[in-house]
């Protein structure tokens, strides 16, 4: 028995490389720890309305899809028809998150590719940003009519996933309003 | 053309290389010369071909061959020639293939060495042995061919190349490679002497006296090696880090560790003829761990900074590879290993004790680098989430395991093999224990730290050199004259080079001085008794960089002692990479790196200054390490063409020593 | 404007980076126990965009805002485990290099011990073992080879 010790050991340590490998593709998302659990509260202006501020519970009661972007974010621009088209599609408003952005450039940029958002505030600093545990962008949160995050995605966010990902718990979350 | 070309040379290789295990191995088997002669002949011609595919995607390289996908993503028409060369093995298909060179190029030594007439290894050990490293290099060769083909095109060709990684040319960067692979490859050899003495059930000592001179070759270049890449990290990264416990570097470093074990392990074995068994299993742990190392490398299993670009069928393929040559040799280890008990006995304070623990210690910081590198992976297996294992862990469980093993290197160097007092070897060590507590003391109070973790690194450091060089100064008043025995001399170098190491990491770790701060033209800012003014920036051009590259006088004590100039350097793929500046020093480095520009109109910038005390002495002590390698194996022993067998006491170093006849004062 | 940031697509990073931008400048400290504290806390967090450096050295621009927040909770009278439990609320334990002692850790930071007990009882055994071999071949009388050295 003691002999085959090591291959033993060996065994276990390369069906654990294996599961390492199957994981491969994920390592680099970071769950977040917000999940199920209430939103971090913010009181943001919105982008071109500096003196207008949004809070957290102004957008209590809706269920919305929190996108955080910004122009100089090359991948947002890969994102943005979705947005648009989810927006369009009235499934759930769309808020924007401009994180550390001029806003100037933000509007410029909204002129150019068209602007989903409904509310679009603006993250100046990157403060709430950080309180979301964002820590690239795009990445999109889904935040219930109670204020609690539900979901986050991290990275480009398209029809196959929101259909695969999003819609399902979509459903999920009208039952619970229904069931109350 | 001349890349299909390489592509067929690759392929012929791999077919050599499979001759190059089937012959040798049945002629061995069957005790048929000529088959087992076909051993050497097929590895000449593995090696080259090998060596044609290397030239050939060098040569594709050096002429700009940007139809090929690897020289079009590593190289621009803009990039020296040295880094044109460089390149070839600066991202993974390239560095595969050097690997695989290597893998020929130890095999041809081995070919060399024992088909000479006054070789001692039996023909069908020899041939064994060769066969070994032909599997090792096939599965390599597939693995090239079939994942990681340096000579694919790209059509259209791209009109110019996307450059090599700036962080890669780098004078440091282009041995660093070849040396590591020199000793990750090279632990291949002391593998296949291994494997060989199990096939054949020659499983005595002769196996590894035939086998250390490899193995120390091997671990002089890993050491080298990883040195080369701890030094190119801590000036070209550009925050003055020595090592970083980053998965990478634990890769290799796991090879390193288990490989130092092995060296101590053979000393026993071949002096005393115990723990052969143990030898054998290190010496296939040394060279599976290199293999897992490229896996971890290559796979994409884990996140690193350097790690190559992943790819999971790379992966899979290097995983099967594992199973075959790890699993394999392990489960012939468990069929084979000898149940008997080998070698006479020992009290329990005698050397082969004492390298017992040695090696004891170092399986478990093994056991540790391993546990802490792999168990992000464990937790997101079952499903505990992502966590980070980083320098905190290592580093302090690291000091922990080690720190025993430091102090019992004198006692060790003093002890005798089978039987000794502890009292005795502890009474030479007296005039050393004092002259360690005294230099302690001493930097305790010019520094006029409490720190312990200093503290206790400057007292180990000092107590390894003043306690190995006690021992040196009794063998040279004992043989009245200033030489040692080639291996003992090793020894003594070799723990000295400990004893600085841990001294310069003690110093660094906790007294360097490093301050972040914004500097303009004309300010200045002083630490520790350095003063440094900073000149402004002036816009400098490279041959494929634009830079700013900013002055800094350093005066100390009103003297201009240097003049330094960091760079804030713009690639032409658009890579920033900052060049710091450097005055190196014995006692202390002076490191200047420009961060980014605050105010470009009043050259403002971000700049970070460190004085770092004695972290050249980390790498003069992996020199010294090094070379006692190297000096060790070539040790007249190793030479000789018979050897006494079964007698302890035919052997000179060990009989001779007059430390172990007990005359001494 | 925002530049020296890395983001990711699946695992796919890609480096947004440009040369010269305009930097935040370095922070303030009040004094030099505030500095070593600070200094010593963001050496063992984790850079979230950097995959494998740590708060103090990179110079990623999220590596930028997180040292200055650390600074202000800093300042604001936090202890250094509020510090961290501050960004594991946020970005979980990934952050963490010097992982926390629960469960889930508990074979990363006792296993190295345990493994160490183990292989100490095997080694005292086969010391042992060979110890009385030694005794044994002591007491043969014909064996000079055996002979004891003596101080």
């Amino acid at each position: 028995m003691k002999r085959w010790l090591p291959l033993i050991s060996f065994a276990i340590l390369a069906i654990l490389l294996g599961f390492g490998l199957k994981n491969a593709d994920t390592k680099s998302l970071i769950p977040s720890p917000l999940i199920d659990k209430p939103a971090p509260d913010f009181n943001l202006p919105l982008v071109g309305q500096p003196e207008v501020f949004v809070s957290k519970s102004d957008l209590l009661g809706t269920t919305y899809l929190l996108n955080v972007w910004g122009s100089w974010c090359a991948a947002c621009r890969v994102e943005h028809p979705f947005m648009n088209q989810l927006s369009r599609s009235g499934i759930l408003p769309v808020v924007g998150l401009n994180w550390k952005d001029e806003p100037t450039e933000a509007i410029a940029w909204l002129k150019q590719f068209g602007d989903p958002y409904s509310i679009n505030m603006s993250d100046y600093s990157g403060r709430t940003a950080i309180d979301f545990g964002v820590y690239g962008a795009p990445e999109s949160f889904i935040i219930d009519a109670k204020g609690n995050v539900r979901y986050k995605h991290i990275g480009v966010l398209n029809q196959q996933i929101f259909e695969r990902e999003i819609q399902p718990l979509l459903a999920t979350i009208a039952r619970e309003v229904s069931g109350q | 053309m001349i890349a299909e070309l390489g592509q067929l040379t690759l392929i012929i290789a791999a077919l050599l290389a499979l001759a190059q295990f089937a012959f040798p191995i049945y002629g061995a088997w069957r005790n048929n010369q000529s088959f087992m002669a076909m051993g050497n002949s097929t590895a000449y011609g593995q090696f080259v071909f090998v060596s044609i595919a290397l030239g050939i995607l060098t040569y594709s390289f050096l002429v700009q061959d940007f139809s090929l996908a690897y020289v079009a993503n590593n190289s621009n028409s803009d990039l020296p020639i040295i880094y044109r060369i460089s390149a070839v093995w600066g991202a993974h298909e390239g560095s595969l293939l050097l690997w695989v060179f290597i893998i020929t190029l130890w095999t041809v030594a081995v070919t060399v060495v024992s088909s000479r007439k006054t070789s001692v290894l039996p023909k069908a050990f020899s041939a064994r042995v060769i066969a070994i490293l032909g599997l090792v290099s096939f599965g390599f060769l597939l693995f090239v061919i079939f994942t990681s083909n340096p000579f694919d095109r790209i059509l259209p060709a791209p009109f110019d190349g996307r450059d090599l990684n700036p962080l890669l040319q780098d004078i440091g960067l282009i041995i660093h490679p070849p040396m590591l692979y020199l000793g990750y490859v090279g632990f291949a050899v002391a593998f296949a002497f291994a494997i060989a003495a199990l096939l054949g059930g020659e499983i005595n000592r002769e196996w590894v006296r035939w086998a250390r001179p490899w193995t120390l070759l091997a671990w002089s270049f890993l050491t080298f090696g990883i040195a080369l890449g701890s030094w190119w990290a801590y000036y070209e990264l550009g925050w003055g880090g020595w090592w970083f416990w980053d998965p990478v570097e634990n890769a290799s470093f796991m090879p390193w560790i288990v490989g130092t074990a092995l060296l101590h392990a053979q000393a026993v074995t071949e002096k005393r003829g115990s723990f052969i068994g143990w030898t054998l299993l290190l010496s296939i742990s040394a060279f599976s761990l290199s293999l897992l190392g490229a896996f971890l490398v290559r796979s994409g299993v884990i996140t690193s900074v350097h790690a190559f670009a992943s790819d999971p069928t790379r992966g899979v393929f290097i995983l099967m590879y594992l199973g075959v040559i790890v699993g394999g040799s392990l489960a012939l280890y468990a069929l084979r290993v000898p149940k008997m008990i080998s070698g006479s006995g020992f009290t329990w304070f005698s050397r082969e004790s004492l390298i017992l623990i040695n090696n004891l210690l170092l399986t478990v910081a093994l056991f540790m680098v391993l546990l802490g590198t792999l168990y992000p992976i464990i937790a997101d297996a079952f499903g505990m989430g992502k966590i980070s294992v980083g320098p905190p862990y290592f580093g302090s469980l690291f000091i922990v395991i080690m720190a025993p093993l430091v102090m019992l290197i004198p006692l060790a160097a003093y002890s005798r093999w089978k039987q000794d007092k502890a009292g005795r070897v502890l009474s030479k060590l007296l005039v050393p224990l004092f002259i360690s507590i005294a230099v302690t003391a001493m930097v305790a109070w010019q520094n006029d730290a409490s720190n312990l973790r200093t503290l206790s690194g400057v007292f180990a450091g000092t107590w390894v050199i003043s306690g190995t060089l006690r021992y040196t100064i009794e063998r040279f008043r004992k043989n009245n004259r200033f030489t040692l025995p080639r291996s003992e001399f090793a020894m003594v170098l070799a723990h000295i080079g400990v004893g600085v190491f841990v001294i310069g990491v003690a110093m660094v770790e906790t007294t360097s001085t490093e301050k972040h701060l914004a500097m303009g033209s004309g300010d200045s800012y002083t630490i520790a008794e350095y003063q440094f003014t900073f000149k402004g920036t002036e816009h400098i051009d490279g041959p494929n960089f634009s830079a700013e590259r900013g002055t800094f006088l350093v005066t100390k004590n009103g003297k201009l002692i240097s003049t330094m100039y960091p760079e804030k350097r713009q690639y032409r793929n658009n890579q920033i990479m900052t060049e710091a500046a450097l005055d190196p020093g014995f006692t202390r480095d002076l490191y200047v790196s420009l961060g980014d520009p605050l105010d470009e109109a009043r050259q403002i910038w971000a700049v970070r200054i460190y004085e770092k005390p004695f972290i050249r002495w980390i790498w003069l002590g992996a020199l010294m390490m090094t070379f006692a390698g190297l000096i060790a194996l070539s040790d007249r022993r190793y030479r000789r063409k018979k050897t006494h067998q079964n007698e302890p006491s035919a052997e000179p170093s060990n009989n001779t020593n007059p430390l172990t006849n007990g005359s001494m004062p | 404007m925002k530049n020296t940031l890395i983001y990711l697509i699946f695992g796919i990073s890609i480096v947004l980076l440009s040369a010269f931008s305009v930097a935040a400048p370095p922070l303030e400290f009040d004094n030099q126990t505030q500095e070593s504290r600070f200094n010593k806390l963001v050496a063992e967090l984790r850079c979230l965009v950097c995959q494998n450096q740590n708060l103090a050295d990179s110079d990623a621009e999220l590596a930028q805002d997180l040292r200055r927040e650390v600074l202000d909770l800093i300042r604001s009278g936090k202890s250094d485990t509020q510090v961290k439990d501050f960004l594991v609320q946020r970005y979980g334990e990934f952050v963490l290099y010097r992982p926390r002692l629960d469960k889930s850790t508990y074979l990363l930071w006792l296993g190295p011990a345990v493994f160490f007990l183990i292989a100490a009882v095997v080694i005292g055994l086969v010391i042992g073992k060979r110890n009385q071999q030694f005794l044994e071949n002591q007491n043969m009388p014909n064996n000079k080879d055996q002979k004891p050295h003596d101080d």
